[in-house]
């Protein structure tokens, strides 16, 4: 079942299906294109940013990036 | 193999040791400036390489062509010959994290499309092994068609390896659109290059396919730096060749992407491999407790307080060092040559501007060394992390409080300092608010204040009212500083929007010669560029208080009415002096302007002296009320302000009221040179300082105006 990275609360394995947004091209820029395995690490004190690791590095995402990123566990 | 002097640029993602390998390269060859006109540094510097003179240029970090922010478009200009002064490089050397492979190498085909020679830098060699990660630069060679090195550019050796190769360069162009983009994507390409961009734009023509391909992913151009022709033409013909790329399956806005990468994932999954690692990094053990939900912002305090520490107490012996240094000089200057005007200029302007200056530098390098050492080694970011969510609440970015918090020791350093956040629209904003933060210099005419008009009285069984108000004053900094922040959030133009996506780069030690020559650097740019405006604004301030020359009259005690003093007058000279010079003049022409803040023209005077630094109100005030220097204690300034009378109405000249609404006026008028020099050289432009100026000073007017008027009529 596809869910957005925002609504993710724990740390695991995902897998990216899909981008969309009105920007996504910095997203897929960045590394995050679909079919690529994507793992969440953990959340800032106030649920956001959130910490991810993608193709070996990390990155931090805010709400509405996150909100963009369809994933699958 | 090229004999000649080459212009070599240095671009790659931000972290990947650009700057190592470009201070390894020039050595202290090398100087900063500002782009004209806007805000990104520019570094440039030569360096000997086969016996030739190179000049290397070392490009602001990009994560793409396709330029979100003004450092990538810099470097994108820098590389196609737009950028002003500035020639196309014979040699782009794109240096790439060999740890973090795929993602650096989509700049890297990105800068290969522009049609200059590249050389592809596999750095961080030493880091990639620790992950258990092994690499074949012959292999990478092969796929992507350009020369690559590995190296650690901590290395010195590896360094010359580099320099070998440089000078070994053929300087071949590489195969263009090596990527390989699908046809219908190549159809659209040069449907768009030859039916618009050609005929119709001055896009340069190494960088036509980089731009024919954001059109089609932007489906729109904004704002391009370009001059254009037949904007429906363009508009349509984009709608055409975006059709096309939907025709043939793809989807405009990622087909260049996923192709790059899907180009990338062959090269790499040839020639790299990672023998698997169970254990958890390094970097994710420390992550683990400075990233922690609890423990993360505790241990982000805990630097701060040490950073503050360093700032406020260690820098301190060096300041009286240089203060007195000053103080002597001048000294010895005013007494070694003859009396007179030029021996006045040069001790209370030139010499005293110029420690005006000095006197930063303390504060500015210990900041900074903390600084480079917590970006160099990663942490920066991690507090980034940590601080996001409380940040972007009041408008502001996880970036924007080691700024923010270094604003109370000086807004100078902070100002600086706020260079480390990226987002131009967070930075701005920030740099805007920093100055409310109570900075040290507002300390003395607070604590003259506070002594002279609030009471002692205690609150609480512990709380002293004076103690009360003084940490109130600094709340109210923060406050202020919150509210401007929040409501300029909503004022200002977001421009392109920018999605806040920041690297948590692996921690490394940092390399200490860098960490060292950096913060030198960032002396150097305060004492040449700030120190220019602070000197010549510290002289017009000395001629303001020097002039016109005035002899004080003879007077017996009783003929002293003469000009309407509020004090019964044992004055000396220099009072008299400072009084009747242009800015004592200054100070009573604006005396009705302030006076509905409670302030009369001596403190009118303070005000404009002041400028030069805040705590020299205290200073003109003793002036003023003839306290000779050796006796100037506060205490008897406290005396006389206590006891100034009005000599029309026989009423006290201050009450609390006044000095509630001078503090008040302190925290919030912007009124310190020295700031507006720095808000004008990290901006580089006069519009940010002198809107600052003209908002906090009218701030401040408003917010005296109604305490004072509260104030004195309850
Ligand atoms: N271990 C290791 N660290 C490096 C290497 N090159 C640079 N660094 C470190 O990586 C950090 C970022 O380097 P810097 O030159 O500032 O990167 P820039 O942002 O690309 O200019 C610094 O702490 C450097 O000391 C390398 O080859 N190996």
């Amino acid at each position: 079942m596809a869910v957005f990275l925002s609504e993710i609360k724990s740390p695991g394995l995902f897998l990216v299906k899909n981008i969309q947004g009105s920007d996504t091209t910095r997203l897929l820029e960045m590394g995050i294109t679909p079919g690529i395995k994507l793992e969440v690490i953990r959340r800032a004190p106030l649920g956001f940013p959130v910490e991810i690791k993608i193709r070996g590095y990390l990155l931090s995402l805010r709400e509405s990036e996150a909100k963009c990123i369809e994933v699958e566990e | 193999m090229s004999k000649e002097p080459l212009t070599i640029a240095l671009v790659g993602n931000p972290n990947t040791g650009k700057s190592t390998i470009f201070n390894a390269l020039t050595g202290l060859r090398q100087k900063i400036a500002n782009y004209p006109g806007i805000t990104v540094e520019q570094k440039v510097g030569t360096s000997i390489i086969g016996g030739v003179l190179h000049k290397i240029i070392d490009l602001p970090g990009a994560y793409s062509l396709n330029y979100k922010k003004l450092d990538e478009r810099i470097a994108y200009e820098t590389l196609i010959g737009s950028y002003e002064h500035e020639e196309i490089p014979d040699l782009a050397l794109v240096v790439v994290d060999s740890s973090n492979l795929d993602r650096n190498l989509y700049l890297a085909t990105q800068v290969m499309d522009l049609g200059i020679p590249v050389m592809l830098i596999l750095n961080m060699s030493d880091v990639a092994k620790g992950k258990g990660i092994s690499i074949n630069p012959d292999l990478i060679s092969n796929s992507l068609g350009v020369p690559v090195v590995a190296i650690s550019a901590k290395n010195k050796s590896d360094i010359d390896q580099l320099k070998q190769k440089i000078s070994e360069s053929d300087l071949e162009v590489p195969e263009p659109l090596k990527w390989g983009p699908d046809d219908s994507l190549k159809e659209a390409m040069n449907l768009l290059i030859n039916e618009w961009i050609k005929p119709y734009t001055n896009i340069p023509e190494s960088a036509r396919s980089i731009e024919a391909l954001r059109l089609i992913s932007e489906g729109e151009f904004n704002n391009a730096f370009y001059q254009f022709e037949k904007e429906e033409k363009g508009k349509s013909t984009i709608k055409k060749a975006r059709e096309l790329v939907e025709k043939g399956g793809g989807n405009p806005m990622a087909t260049e992407v996923l192709s790059r990468y899907n180009f990338i994932g062959e090269c790499t999954s040839n020639a790299s491999s990672i023998t698997s690692q169970t254990k958890a990094s390094l970097t994710d053990r420390i992550d683990a407790v400075v990233t922690h939900k609890v423990a993360g912002p505790v241990i982000f305090t805990l630097v701060l307080l040490f950073m503050f520490q360093a700032i406020f107490s260690w820098a301190t012996p060096f300041m009286d060092m240089i203060d007195l240094l000053f103080v002597e000089g001048g000294n010895w200057v005013a007494n070694t040559l003859p009396e007179g005007m030029l021996n006045d200029l040069l001790v209370d302007g030139v010499i005293a501007g110029l420690g005006g200056v000095v006197i930063f530098l303390p504060q500015i390098l210990f900041l900074f060394f903390f600084i480079y050492v917590l970006e160099g080694t990663g942490y920066m970011a991690r507090a980034a992390f940590v601080m996001d969510g409380f940040m972007t609440k009041v408008g502001l970015h996880g970036r924007s409080v080691v700024p923010l918090m270094s604003g109370f020791a000086c807004a100078i350093p902070g100002i600086m300092a706020t260079r480390t956040i990226e987002n131009w629209r967070d930075r701005i904003i920030t740099i805007m608010v920093l100055p409310f933060m109570a900075c040290s210099a507002r300390l003395p005419v607070y604590a003259l204040m506070i002594a002279a008009f609030i009471p002692s009285t205690t609150i609480l069984g512990i709380f002293t009212l004076q103690g009360i108000t003084f940490f109130g004053l600094y709340i109210f900094g923060i406050v202020m500083a919150v509210l401007a922040a929040f409501v300029m959030k909503r004022i200002f133009p977001t421009g392109q929007q920018t999605p806040f996506i920041m690297e948590l780069p692996a921690y490394k030690m940092p390399k200490w010669s860098v960490v060292f020559q950096n913060t030198a650097e960032r002396g150097k740019v305060f004492i040449t560029e700030a120190g220019k405006i602070i000197v010549a604004i510290s002289i017009v301030l000395w001629f303001l208080a020097s002039f016109p020359k005035t002899e004080m009259p003879v007077l017996t005690q009783t003929d002293n009415t003469e000009y309407n003093s509020s004090f019964d007058v044992t004055e000396n000279p220099e009072s008299y002096q400072l009084r009747h010079s242009f800015a004592g003049q200054f100070g009573k022409i604006i005396e009705p302007v302030i006076e509905p803040l409670g302030f009369d023209w001596k403190i009118g005077i303070g005000l404009i002296t002041s400028f030069a630094a805040r705590e020299v109100m205290v200073g003109t005030l003793n002036t003023i009320y003839s306290i000779e220097e050796e006796d100037g204690e506060s205490s008897t300034l406290k005396e006389k302000l206590i006891n100034d009378v009005n000599p029309e109405t026989g009423q006290p000249v201050y009450s609390i009221a006044t000095a509630i609404s001078l503090m008040i006026f302190f925290a919030l008028a912007m009124q310190c040179m020295s700031t507006i020099a720095i808000v004008k050289r990290e901006t580089n432009s006069w519009k940010w300082p002198t809107a600052m100026f003209v908002y906090m000073t009218a701030l401040a007017y408003l917010s005296s105006f109604i305490a004072f008027q509260i104030g004195s009529n309850l």
